[in-house]
């Protein structure tokens, strides 16, 4: 799947990386938390979150995070679009609350990871 | 690569604008070395929830990370309140961060769990009222 399939899917809108929207995603993880993000999640992924501070792109930085939706309409300031860019980060935002998006992209194949014991 | 390659980096206590800048340099310069990406993915994993950890609790401090041919090593030292029972402050999901650090998405109890989980050895020194030093190594196999 790629970023450009997740965009349409979720009817969201792009927020920076046009260039980069063709890229394969493997996973996604949605939480508003960065600490279980930083702790769970799979690389070359995507990310759904609430959550629009400096630290989420500080985050995805570190997990190699290729794209991450701002749910719930959020949209996150200049200063934190220009983090992003800088890393080659594709944001996107869409309407869709957390439990709906990720329901979506799940319909369409993409997975989460393995349960955690 | 047969000399060792020494970072410094100042790390500011509730500076959550540049929380990260450390980790993120390093991380930009191993990749241009051309170190493993499963590597660069521990040390970037463990050297962020270090300096988070730092923003978050102490005064301030330093890291220094020493990048040699087989292994990376990251001492964090910090000023600050200390860790008055460090095998507390290792079990998941204990967490004395307030609750706006919470709002940040972070404060779940998850750092030094994860740390340990991502390096080869962990040593944790701390004296209350004083300060901690983590010392973290990533071997690269």
């Amino acid at each position: 799947m790629t970023i450009k399939d997740i965009k349409e899917a979720l009817g969201a809108r792009l927020i920076c990386g046009e260039e980069l929207q063709d890229r394969e995603v493997h996973a996604a993880c949605g939480s508003d938390m960065m600490s279980d993000v930083l702790a769970f999640m799979k690389d070359r992924a995507v990310l759904l979150t609430g959550l629009c501070n400096p630290q989420v792109i500080r985050t995805a930085e570190m997990m190699d995070v290729i794209c991450i939706v701002f749910v719930r309409g959020k949209m996150p300031d200049e200063s934190v679009i220009e983090m992003a860019k800088e890393r080659g980060i594709v944001l996107l935002t869409s309407g869709h609350r957390m439990f709906s998006a990720c329901g979506i992209l799940y319909e369409k194949g993409l997975r989460g990871g393995a349960p955690y014991r | 690569m047969n000399d060792k390659i020494v970072l410094k980096y100042d790390v500011d206590s509730d500076d959550f604008t540049r929380a990260g800048e450390a980790s993120s340099s390093v991380k930009r310069k191993l990749k241009l070395m051309g170190v493993d990406p499963d590597i660069v993915r521990k040390v970037a994993i463990s050297l962020y929830e270090g300096e988070i950890n730092m923003v978050i609790h102490s005064y301030g401090g330093t890291i220094e990370v020493i990048i040699s041919q087989d292994k990376i090593e990251m001492i964090l030292e910090d000023r600050g309140p200390g860790i008055k029972d460090i095998e507390l402050a290792m079990r998941a999901g204990y967490s004395t961060a307030p609750d706006n650090i919470r709002s940040l998405g972070f404060g779940a109890g998850m750092g030094l769990p994860n740390i340990k989980k991502n390096t080869d050895d962990l040593k944790i020194e701390s004296k209350v009222g004083v300060g901690t030093t983590l010392r973290m190594i990533v071997n690269i196999p």
